[in-house]
């Protein structure tokens, strides 16, 4: 939270400079073929240059991952709130959803393309879906069951039906826990989409546009197209700040300072 | 206090959880290849099957049985079999990861005691960490092998191609060691840290003896976490680099030849997913060695 | 100053926040002086500065005016010389360290071999009663348990002073009851000089020599009451000499409260 607000932006904003400036200068003298590394300015040139087609690009991939995302989010927090109302259903569906959390579900990419079709985006926005659920679906039953026992039974004292319970206690419990998983997804889901691109789907991707760019030596190009990811990313953890803010407000802050 | 024969029921009946899913999910597999077969036998032509879920014939889906003894097959006769083929590919992908996994972790852990020792530093360089996830650097794996083949001559050993799918697998790696481990890090009360103060101990007495130690909770789950994601690194590094020898490659020549063996690309990913749950199962093993005792019962 | 005096407390003030709008004096014009072997209990309203006056003493924050000697020296050189050890109300154990190498923390910092701090942490696990608890972890321990490592970690490497928080604050009143008699038992045996901080007037007539009373923020010693037992026993607690100066404490204390 502390970084979205004002003052606290120069740390950061100095160490950015810094960086980029040394990135350039470094490569400035060591490597002015570009053979290793483009320099910052290079990168914005070919930026500058692909405009139209790293948009176009990330409009599709854009596209996957928002859907990809939303649809895990919503898929995981919908599992996690009926799962934890029934007690067996949660002990044993919660630990094996941490073990299927294990496998690196990327390489199930290919399976995907036979089962959907290797250009449709829909295998694209399967895998998303299935890699944002798990660790949305943890963190909220986590959240949604570990709760304070005193919490619970002051509630039954007021005779307060199952569903009161959730809304008052546990749902405003698992409020951390889901946002913790909402911004580690949000980067996660623009990682897989563009790798989940080397496998197939359409041709018009941001990983399409790294992966054929590379290829030709054309290193300025792909960077370009990584830079358009990442300002995805970071627009989309902004927005899961943003988002998770609007949600717990004040409370969230005093607990974050405590 | 741990309760020794209590964790063991509880891991056992996690294994029995786990075995009952695998059947399950066999069973759904079949179960939804007959549904399938029973549409296609009716001639009628029902959207949903194909477009939002799987078609269901022996390309698209190879039956359980099928898949299982495609373990045993050779492609050549008499050569080695795909189950051989997978478990050398696990191992060299498990090596790639491994390496990753530890150089991620030392990074990880470096960069948490920097942003530990001032808060300038900690909201300087915090954001940029977090920022680093989103960059993509798994796509452009391909210039990372290229970087390993002229930019690091300057090393005292040579340079090998699965050296920079490890070094991939070590940029996902660091993120969640550096996260979690700065707030373990940050986790003792201020009465600990005034305690040690009050024996004049050094900053470094005060990291090892307190801060360091006290991390581990906090660290174990990143780890495991960071277990995965090296596999992952290890996986997708090998495929985008082009480097031979994993998981990664045989999963993308599987996927090329599908048309004329599917099952063997369903070997390939199982091979892939039993290496991602062995990566987890031995930080998870080293975790229960390291806390069991401290009266914090590790899940 | 006098070299014969443990602490020696002038003209103490504590700002914090210095010069801002949130700028709090917690304590202001203090003075405090406690000579060899003396249990001193300082006792006061809740939040009056207590824990910040104990760790002025202790070094780990500075004064923002006066003076303060321990041992003749500054509070930093003191704590660099590791001149006394400190019980919190929290035991403060490291959970993954047994009883006994949570004892040796403090000599291990020192750099004793090893094999004289084993012996010196084992005496004085002994000291506190817990010869046999030596290879459990914390959370094997009861609280009470927890607080006598603490104390006996605080002594390990027998410094002159005591500083006391609070210790037991968060126990139950039997063991507390047992606690204060087993601290005097050390007290008379090692020869330590104690700074007791309690909220708890029984408990701060019962450990000490002196009771010293602070006063609401910003606080100062508004009153220093030398407490004669002619014994401390259990019994002692059903005495009248002990209700004398109980009630005594406390009408001081409410006097001061009522300024």
């Amino acid at each position: 939270m502390k970084f979205l607000r004002g003052g606290a932006w120069l740390p950061p904003t100095v160490f950015g400079a810094g960086a980029l400036g040394l990135w350039e200068l470094v490569l400035w003298l060591t490597d002015p073929e570009g053979f290793v590394l483009p320099r910052p300015s290079e990168i914005a040139i070919a930026l500058g240059e692909n405009v139209s087609e790293v948009w176009m690009a990330s409009r599709v991939t854009g596209f996957i991952i928002l859907s990809g995302l939303a649809g895990g989010v919503v898929l995981g927090a919908v599992a996690a709130l009926v799962v934890i109302r029934f007690r067996t259903a949660n002990e044993t569906l919660t630990p094996l959803a941490v073990a299927i959390n294990a496998i690196p579900i990327i390489a199930l990419a290919p399976l995907f393309n036979n089962w959907l079709g290797i250009t449709s985006p829909r295998s694209n926005q399967a895998v998303v879906v299935l890699l944002v659920f798990f660790p949305v679906f943890i963190n909220t039953a986590r959240g949604l069951s570990e709760v304070d026992d005193e919490q619970i039974e002051l509630m039954q004292s007021y005779a307060a039906s199952d569903w009161r319970i959730m809304r008052t206690v546990r749902i405003p419990n698992a409020l951390p826990f889901f946002f913790t998983a909402l911004r580690l997804v949000a980067s996660l889901a623009v990682i897989a989409a563009i790798v989940v691109e080397y496998f197939g789907g359409r041709q018009d991707t941001l990983g399409n546009i790294i992966t054929q760019n590379a290829q030709f030596t054309r290193y300025d190009v792909a960077w370009a197209a990584v830079v358009a990811g990442s300002i995805i990313g970071i627009a989309l953890y902004f927005a899961a700040l943003i988002v998770e803010r609007l949600a717990t407000g004040r409370y969230a802050r005093a607990t974050a300072e405590a | 206090m741990a309760d020794l024969s209590s964790t063991r029921r509880t891991r056992a009946r996690r294994t029995l959880i786990f075995a009952a899913f695998l059947v399950a999910l066999a069973l759904l597999y079949t179960g939804y290849k007959a549904f399938g077969q029973a549409i296609d036998d009716s001639q009628r032509d029902w959207w949903v099957v194909g477009s939002f879920l799987p078609r269901s014939d022996d390309k698209n889906m190879p039956p359980v049985l099928d898949i299982l003894a495609e373990f045993g097959e050779a492609p050549r006769e008499g050569g080695t079999t795909i189950g051989r083929l997978t478990l050398d590919g696990a191992l060299f992908t498990l090596r790639e990861a491994a390496v990753g996994f530890a150089a991620g972790t030392i990074i990880g852990l470096a960069i948490a005691v920097v942003l530990l020792q001032s808060r300038r530093a900690e909201r300087g360089v915090l954001p940029y960490v977090i920022a680093s996830q989103t960059v993509p650097l798994i796509a452009i794996a391909p210039i990372v092998v290229v970087w390993g083949r002229t930019g690091l001559e300057f090393l005292p050993w040579e340079w090998q191609d699965w050296m920079s799918v490890s070094l991939i697998a070590t940029y996902l790696t660091f993120f969640p060691v550096a996260v979690n481990g700065l707030r373990g890090l940050q986790s003792p009360s201020p009465e600990a840290t005034e305690l040690m103060q009050s024996y004049a101990a050094s900053r470094r007495q005060i990291l090892r003896r307190l801060q360091l130690p006290a991390s581990l909770p906090f660290l174990f789950p990143a780890l495991r976490i960071a277990a995965t994601a090296s596999v992952v690194g290890a996986i997708v590094g090998e495929i985008s680099a082009g480097v031979r020898g994993g998981l990664g490659r045989l999963i993308l020549d599987f996927a090329g030849k599908y048309i004329t063996g599917p099952e063997r690309l369903y070997v390939a990913i199982i091979g892939a997913c039993i290496t991602g749950l062995v990566a987890v199962g031995v930080v998870a093993a080293a975790e229960r060695l390291l806390l069991a005792r401290r009266g914090i019962v590790a899940q | 100053m006098a070299q014969d005096l443990v602490l020696e407390i002038a003209g103490l003030e504590k700002t914090f926040n210095p010069g801002r709008s949130n700028a709090v004096t917690a304590i202001s014009d203090l003075y405090l002086a406690v000579r060899p072997r003396e249990f001193v209990s300082i006792i006061g309203p809740s939040g009056c500065g207590k824990s910040t006056l104990l760790r002025l003493v202790g070094g780990l924050i500075e004064p923002t005016a006066g003076e303060l000697s321990v041992n003749g020296r500054s509070a930093q050189e003191a704590r660099l010389g590791r001149d006394y050890g400190m019980v919190f109300q929290a035991a403060g154990l490291l959970d993954w360290r047994t009883a006994i190498r949570n004892v040796e923390l403090p000599l291990e910092l020192m750099g004793w071999s090893k094999l004289r701090r084993r012996k010196r942490a084992k005496e004085m696990l002994e000291l506190v009663d817990l010869g046999g608890f030596a290879s459990h972890y914390p959370a094997e321990l009861s609280g009470g348990m927890q607080q006598r490592v603490s104390i006996a970690r605080a002594l390990s490497f027998e410094p002159s002073l005591l500083l006391m928080d609070e210790p037991f604050g968060a126990l139950d009143e039997m063991t507390r009851e047992y606690m204060q008699t087993e601290l005097l038992k050390i007290w008379r045996e090692t020869a330590t000089t104690v700074i007791f901080i309690t909220h708890s007037i029984p408990e701060a007539v019962f450990l000490s020599t002196r009771v010293a009373v602070m006063s609401p923020r910003p606080a100062r010693i508004a009153a220093e009451l030398p407490i004669d037992l002619p014994e401390r026993t259990p019994q002692t607690r059903d005495t009248e000499e002990f209700f004398r100066d109980v009630s005594l404490v406390r009408r001081t204390l409410r006097s001061v409260e009522g300024q």
